[in-house]
């Protein structure tokens, strides 16, 4: 079959503009790549849209990762997905913005068996609930872990170091 | 090239026998057939797969018999980064092993942590299990891994037949929390 | 935690780990126990190469479930990165996958290049080439002769690790370092190649084939190996895309997807290589696609020796690259960019980037979050081990124990990088 299509960043914020218009928050693209915000509603279904689309083709989810903004009121985590079209060879970013008193967001493991482990670690740094998961339980701590230790409030180092002398090192 | 083989200990020679002490005997024995339990987890262990390759060939100071059960182990090469949650398991094994038993740690994160100074990295094997060798190095090159055996044959050879029993020893595993 | 509380927890778990007893977060019920057998695989098991665990359920010989737990050697990387100026990064990269260090440390110059929109000259650009696939033959030497000792073949590996230490020399003479290198600088390198750097390149061009091709004489029709190998650890193309499979697992499943062709970095796009693509997606496949892969890395250190182009080996960003020592003691000048340099006192943009090279394992990528400090305000590692390693369970069930062994190490996990 011939592509006629060349798809490039316009050609993905319209479609997606069109089809689902009232969940995008933003889009602009920065590096060459297209950050999209979305309301965190519709997040699987633009994902599995974006992955069934019959030009776009984005079959891959490249990475799936947290960040903290606690500066940003009722937006303070973020999940970002970075999904790849390897037909087309575009990669594109999805942002959903959460508020820290209430971080949940709908699984992806329906569509991407890959995304297990990766929202595991994302629940265990930065405390996302992902609803629906199989299995969400702290994957690289202890599982006696209390906190999220990716959230920017909390240290790096813990006290178990008894050898520095705070003098030494400024602090 | 000439087949070397290890000194024997001071002794008094007379024709048809040789009077030495025996704890220099049983050093002699026990620091030329050392049995290590590579504890390697990261890339340490690496390094270590090159000492026990032919270029550096670990086979050399009678190291060779690698043994994979603590049971049968007498040095305990710990190599590479312990994390918090690893802690246990390093503990577990070190008990699991017979006495005389030596531990080397092998790196900066086995000794101190090294650049991993974060909440999950145990700062120091020697928080959980006594350690006779440091081996510096980030990772340690081959050289450095086999200078930290020579250390412990060293350890080996003038090892006392009663210091695993003696109180300050006992007192050195109960402050571990071993008994 | 305080150091007491930490002693505590040791000495109450005291070494029975928890997941002796729990399978999928649950309690292992009387009657399972009644009829399967339990096998705590790790975290130290000495076939494992590395800490990895696995909780198996095992029906005699076969295993009917298994539960990997990671993390023995969380570090926390992404949190220390967070706390170290971006030239400091690359030894934390470094450690990710040791076994090919230089490929991240110059996936991080690159991600932070192309953050600060610098273009690097085609001789800093070759050199990183030759480097990366230096890299890439030494990850894959440790791989495939691994694979062959679980298979019962110890010779190869001593064979074929004489070589790896060569490429040490060569790493040695670069930057005096063996394994974890810390090589180049954002914008190129420290010092350019001596003349005996060449000349061990071009040594180990004329020597390596010879050995590489006796290794694969010894192992790759060997009907042992073929045996243990082949229909082992089987995975389809279309699962190991759900699962985000990337490098030579992927390609061993039948997908071409390399990042040196798709996006290519580095001038890859003037090297003229083929990409290996296997078609079962078994062990077997895995290590013949290793094996080609260093054929193919060979005939890339060729090409980029031959083509080598002159000029500078490194860009000229005085805001990013550290001046030569000579300069900062004898310069103000120099001591004021050094100063500068060292202290951050230099803008960077705002902005995200996402970046990804082709490790020894597959898509290595770096997600990086700069606020316009010193240091990324996040960054996010996406590690290929930690994404494939998920797919363990569902590549074993089914098989005996042993294969399960085999294919781990034909899927070549690092722990670096699984549990950052």
């Amino acid at each position: 079959m011939q592509r006629v299509v060349k798809v490039t960043n316009d050609y993905i914020a319209e479609a997606i503009l069109q089809k689902f218009p009232e969940s995008i928050r933003s889009i602009e693209e920065s590096y060459a790549t297209l950050d999209i915000v979305v309301a965190k509603e519709k997040i699987i279904e633009i994902i599995t849209w974006f992955k069934t689309h019959e030009v776009l083709q984005f079959n891959f989810l490249t990475s799936l990762c947290g960040v903290h903004f606690p500066d940003k009121k009722d937006e303070e985590l973020s999940v970002v997905y970075h999904m790849h079209s390897f037909i087309n060879n575009i990669r594109l970013r999805i942002h959903v913005f959460l508020p820290i008193s209430l971080p949940e967001i709908p699984t992806l493991t329906g569509v991407f068996a890959g995304a297990n482990w990766m929202e595991r670690e994302t629940f265990e740094f930065y405390g996302v609930k992902f609803d629906g998961h199989p299995d969400l339980r702290i994957i690289l701590n202890e599982e006696s872990m209390t906190y999220h230790p990716l959230r920017k409030e909390y240290p790096l180092i813990d006290d178990s170091r008894t050898d520095k002398d705070d003098k030494y090192f400024g602090r | 090239m000439e087949n070397k083989i290890s000194e024997a200990p001071e002794m008094y020679v007379g024709e048809g026998y040789g009077l030495t002490r025996l704890d220099k005997v049983v050093g002699l024995a026990r620091a030329n057939s050392i049995w290590p339990l590579p504890f390697a987890t990261s890339c340490c262990g690496i390094e270590f797969m090159a000492t026990m390759a032919a270029t550096y060939d670990l086979g050399r100071f009678g190291a060779e018999r690698l043994s994979f059960s603590p049971r049968q182990a007498d040095l305990l090469m710990v190599m590479g980064t312990i994390a918090k949650k690893m802690g246990p398991v390093l503990k577990q094994v070190y008990t699991q092993m017979a006495e005389p038993k030596w531990v080397i740690a092998v790196g900066a994160c086995a000794s101190s942590g090294g650049i991993f100074d974060t909440y999950s990295v145990l700062q120091g094997i020697d928080k959980v299990i006594p350690v006779d060798v440091y081996v510096p190095g980030c990772p340690p090159p081959p050289e450095a891994i086999l200078d930290g055996i020579l250390k412990i044959q060293e350890l080996m050879k003038n090892e006392s037949l009663g210091r695993r029993s003696s109180p300050e020893y006992l007192q050195l595993l109960e402050k571990y929390g071993i008994d | 935690m305080t150091i007491q509380e930490l002693i505590k927890m040791i000495n109450i778990s005291g070494g029975s780990s928890e997941h002796d007893h729990i399978m999928h977060g649950k309690e292992i019920t009387e009657k399972e126990i009644k009829q399967y057998n339990f096998l705590n695989l790790g975290p130290t098991h000495p076939a494992t190469h590395g800490i990895f665990q696995n909780v198996l359920k095992m029906d005699g010989e076969i295993i009917v479930d298994a539960e990997p737990t990671i993390g023995y050697i969380h570090r926390a990387f992404e949190k220390l990165a967070e706390h170290r100026p971006f030239y400091q990064i690359p030894t934390i990269t470094d450690r990710l996958n040791y076994c090919s260090a230089p490929i991240n440390n110059i996936g991080w110059h690159l991600t932070v290049e192309k953050l600060l929109k610098i273009e690097t000259p085609k001789r800093v650009d070759y050199l990183r080439v030759i480097i990366m696939e230096l890299a890439r033959i030494a990850d894959h030497i440790v791989c495939n002769s691994v694979i062959a000792v679980d298979t019962g073949a110890l010779t190869g590996f001593l064979y074929v690790f004489q070589w790896r230490e060569k490429i040490y020399e060569i790493y040695e003479q670069i930057c005096g370092a063996r394994l974890t290198t810390n090589i180049g600088r954002i914008g190129g390198f420290e010092r350019d190649f001596s003349e005996n750097v060449f000349l061990n390149i071009n040594s180990f061009l004329k020597e390596f084939p010879k050995v590489l091709s006796e290794f694969e004489k010894l192992v790759m029709r060997n009907r042992i190996f073929m045996d243990r190998t082949i229909d082992v650890g089987k995975i389809t193309p279309e699962r190991a895309l759900e699962y985000s499979f990337s490098g030579p697992n992927l390609r061993a499943a039948g997908v071409d997807y390399d990042v040196r062709v798709m996006s290519p970095y580095c001038s890859y796009e003037d090297f003229d290589f083929k990409i290996p693509v296997g078609t079962a997606g078994d062990s077997y496949d895995r290590f013949c696609v290793r094996q080609e892969e260093m054929w193919q890395s060979l005939s890339i250190i060729q090409q980029a020796v031959q083509n080598m182009p002159q000029g500078s080996y490194h860009a000229d960003v005085p805001e990013f690259y550290l001046p030569p020592k000579e300069e900062v003691y004898g310069s103000m000048e120099g001591l004021i960019w050094h100063f500068k340099i060292v202290m951050g006192e230099i803008d960077v943009p705002k902005g995200q980037v996402y970046h990804s090279v082709e490790g020894g394992n597959g898509e290595l990528g770096f997600y990086l979050v700069s606020d316009g400090g010193r240091q990324p305000y996040r960054l996010h590692f996406r590690r290929p081990s930690f994404i494939y390693y998920q797919a363990y369970p569902e590549m074993i069930v089914g098989s005996m124990l042993s294969d399960a062994i085999l294919t781990m190490s034909s899927m070549n996990v690092i722990a670096g990088e699984l549990d950052a």
